[in-house]
């Protein structure tokens, strides 16, 4: 047992303060927010300059096979520096699902990540949805050599920069059978897919996707046919892991900000810090940000594990990121009091990524089912 | 980074199992875990610890200790929750041994630490006074030196399992001038001594592990003193340091969750087992995350010492969720057994001619009076609003 990084991994580590040193202070991020992509396409050319797409693939594909570790220290310094750029998406997830592809789709797929000329996007979610990854009724039949697909995604994040979807679709089975699910690649210009892109309140954008007739090839099938259940599984367990690195991040950022204004303002004659009422929630604020480093080193650690141990290892870090995420992001806003509340401090905008990591890739409730139905 | 185990540790595992297994006290497995153990009971498992030199896994190999590195101590804790073995009395062991490896003389080294590992002398803790409980350094157990003694008049109170120790360590005040921190000395004083007086204090749920412990003109030799005089403060704090890093009592209450987990097995709610109902499961699974995280926050903690840092005051993080998760869990499990919490059976009881053991599922036979007695650990070894001040302070910088 260790809990040590390595001197490669510091490396790394340090290589991205800088990046966010020198390209992601709080303006220059609230700039790349507001400007009309909504991201940087110089930073993702850098990203791949600093290697940081290529990071999980193998060797074979081109990347530098760096696992969770790794993984889990770009979130983390990203999260601290509210990165919108859609790394997660495109690396953590679609590339996910990319390494356990055919080795044709491999070859196809993989350089375009890895050079920064693709950008990818998730499509999972549905309106009726909620967080049940198989609850899905946007279907594709074979027909001939192609799939065609018909249904409605939601909320995709990173839709509008992606210019590849992979989609879960139903090509067989009951509305929320894990049985008949299957993963397809679709092409953004695909004929028949309309897509409406917008803002989101964390400050990234996503989009809704609409497929009518939609066709793709049978080559653009990831993994077995209905077989798609599983993997889908296994990729968000991993995301997921990214995501609470994200937020363990952005939670430090965000406890050091309270800490050092509490230190400085003043009222009744005295810093605010020096109320005990005060400490205390900070505190407490303290501890589930360490609890919440546990959990995402444990996660991280865990996620080659059989089902049930890597189920209640994700499930159980998402529980206990969401609730310190809550609770640490309504603190910071609450103890910065009225300055909490303005968009001009860079407070609110971390309690609002944290929020929608609270839910992303499903909530507390959720979570907790699925951590005690593991077995 | 990894959490993988060697076949080093795997070996090591099956070691210990295989000793505890052989070699844990039959007497102590049949035992019924509501009444009270006897001084002999509680110090049977420490000898045949200290016979094979496992002890004081986290002493000094030249003090007795084993070397053991963090990987190694997990495992054994783990071990001896999962098989249930008896805890040991923290009073030596995690306590004093080392403040005296620390701070004592060559002679106390000797003799003090002898007596710990052989479990030959049972120590106790002369701290909180009724009038300095968090403000702990207004103590006023006040220590006079004559000749080559100290005369030691005064008063503590919460003195656990006084009744059955041979030794106390106590704060004492050997000045009164200056900050209330810097007239404090701290003394090793012999229970047998003239003027102690050990009085019981019943708890609400009806047991006796405290005491108050009177001192009417005890005669203490000055080479009882550890330290200098008046630097007894700054024992105290290294002494409650280490206290907190051992409360976490993750392993064992991986344990109590297990318990809870079979209690709500066989319990029934509208037909179905409570482990099935939905809102059970939940305030379960809650408990368990949170666990999860502080045996990881601990291991963090473990790796940090292993390297020589620490434990700092992150330490205080251990206490205030290790005690929060050992009551929820004695809340959960007095909730799971229900209607039969209520009963207050003790041998008191049986003595009547009850049959008391008849009444309700096994099971449910202590969970309220656990439920009760484990309130104190919010409140014992600095309460966990002190430990909060103490995190504000040392790591917050407030």
């Amino acid at each position: 047992m260790d809990f040590s990084f390595s001197e490669e991994q510091t490396l790394l580590r340090n290589t991205i303060q800088s990046f966010i040193q020198d390209n992601y202070d709080f303006d220059k991020r609230q700039a790349i927010v507001k400007s009309e992509e909504g991201m940087k396409q110089e930073n993702w050319k850098q990203f791949s300059e600093l290697g940081l797409l290529g990071l999980p693939f193998s060797e074979e594909d081109g990347g530098l096979n760096f696992g969770a570790v790794e993984t889990m220290i770009v979130a983390e310094e990203f999260g601290k520096g509210l990165v919108v750029e859609p790394y997660i998406q495109t690396v953590v997830t679609c590339g996910g699902f990319l390494r356990r592809a055919n080795s044709t789709q491999k070859e196809s797929y993989i350089p375009g990540i890895i050079s920064g000329d693709d950008i990818w996007a998730f499509a999972y979610a549905e309106p009726q949805g909620r967080y049940n990854l198989n609850d899905l009724s946007t279907t594709a039949s074979l027909e001939g050599d192609n799939y065609v697909i018909n249904g409605y995604k939601s909320v995709v994040s990173g839709g509008p920069w992606a210019n590849k979807f992979i989609v879960s679709v139903r090509t067989s089975g009951e509305q929320r059978d894990a049985d008949g699910i299957s993963l397809l690649i679709v092409n953004k210009d695909s004929d028949g897919l309309s897509i409406r892109d917008y803002p989101t309140v964390d400050g990234s954008r996503a989009s809704e996707l609409t497929f009518e007739n939609v066709q793709v090839s049978k080559e653009n099938l990831i993994g077995e046919e209905g077989k798609g259940s599983e993997l889908i599984e296994l990729v968000v367990d991993e995301t997921i892991a990214a995501i609470c690195s994200e937020a363990i991040g952005a939670m430090k950022v965000l406890n050091d900000a309270t800490v050092e204004y509490c230190k400085t303002r003043k009222q009744f004659g005295q810093p605010i810090g020096k109320f005990q009422v005060l400490q205390h929630r900070m505190v407490d604020m303290f501890m589930q940000y360490e609890q919440s480093v546990s959990m995402t080193y444990m996660v991280n650690l865990k996620l080659d594990e059989d089902y049930a141990e890597r189920r209640k290892a994700a499930s159980g870090a998402k529980v206990q990121i969401a609730k310190a995420a809550k609770f640490i992001g309504q603190s910071a806003v609450q103890l910065h009091g009225g300055m909490g509340m303005t968009d001009e401090l860079n407070v609110g905008h971390y309690f609002k990524r944290l929020s929608m990591i609270e839910n992303s890739y499903g909530n507390i409730d959720h979570h907790l089912k699925k951590y005690s139905s593991a077995e | 980074m990894d959490l993988a185990f060697t076949k080093e540790d795997e070996q090591f595992r099956h070691e210990v199992r295989e000793f505890i297994d052989k070699n844990f006290p039959q007497k102590l497995r049949d035992i019924d875990k509501r009444t009270d153990l006897t001084r002999e009971d509680m110090l049977s498992w420490h000898k045949v610890l200290y016979n094979k030199g496992w002890i004081a896994p986290h002493w000094p190999k030249e003090y007795g200790g084993t070397d053991w590195n963090i990987t190694q101590r997990y495992i054994w804790d783990q071990e001896c929750a999962n098989a249930g073995t008896t805890p040991l009395i923290p009073f030596g062991l995690t306590m004093l041994g080392p403040v005296i490896i620390g701070f004592g003389n060559d002679e106390q080294k000797d003799w003090v630490l002898k007596g710990i590992l052989s479990g030959d002398d049972w120590w106790c803790q002369g701290y909180s006074e009724p009038g300095a409980g968090s403000d702990l350094a207004s103590l006023r157990t006040k220590a006079e030196r004559v000749d080559d003694h100290y005369i030691v008049n005064g008063h503590k109170i919460w003195t656990t399992l006084a009744q059955f120790a041979d030794w106390m360590f106590c704060l004492v005040r050997t000045n009164n001038d200056g900050k209330p921190q810097e007239g404090i000395s701290f003394l090793l004083i012999d229970m047998k001594t003239e003027g102690i007086d050990v009085k019981p204090i019943i708890t609400l749920d009806g047991g006796h592990e405290v005491n108050e412990v009177f001192l009417e003109d005890v005669k203490v030799p000055v080479e009882n003193l550890v330290g200098e005089e008046n630097m007894g403060w700054t024992i105290a704090k290294f002494l409650l340091g280490n206290e907190r890093t051992g409360i976490a009592g993750v392993a064992r209450s991986k344990k109590a969750l297990e318990r809870l987990k079979d209690i709500a097995s066989s319990e029934y709610i509208d037909g179905e087992n409570l482990i099935d109902d939905p809102d059970f499961n939940t305030k379960i699974a809650d408990v368990e995350v949170d666990l999860t995280a502080l045996e990881y926050t601990e291991l963090r903690t473990l790796a940090k010492e292993s390297k020589g840092e620490g434990p700092g005051a992150e330490s205080s993080i251990l206490k205030i969720k290790g005690t929060e998760i050992q009551q929820r869990i004695t809340e959960l499990t007095m909730e799971a057994v229900g209607h039969y919490s209520n009963p207050y059976l003790t041998p008191a009881f049986e003595r009547q001619g009850s049959n008391y053991l008849t009444i309700g599922p096994d099971y449910s036979h202590g969970a309220a009076q656990n439920y009760f007695n484990m309130r104190k650990t919010s409140i014992y070894g600095g309460s966990n609003e002190i430990q909060k001040n103490i995190i504000a302070k040392m790591v917050l910088g407030l």
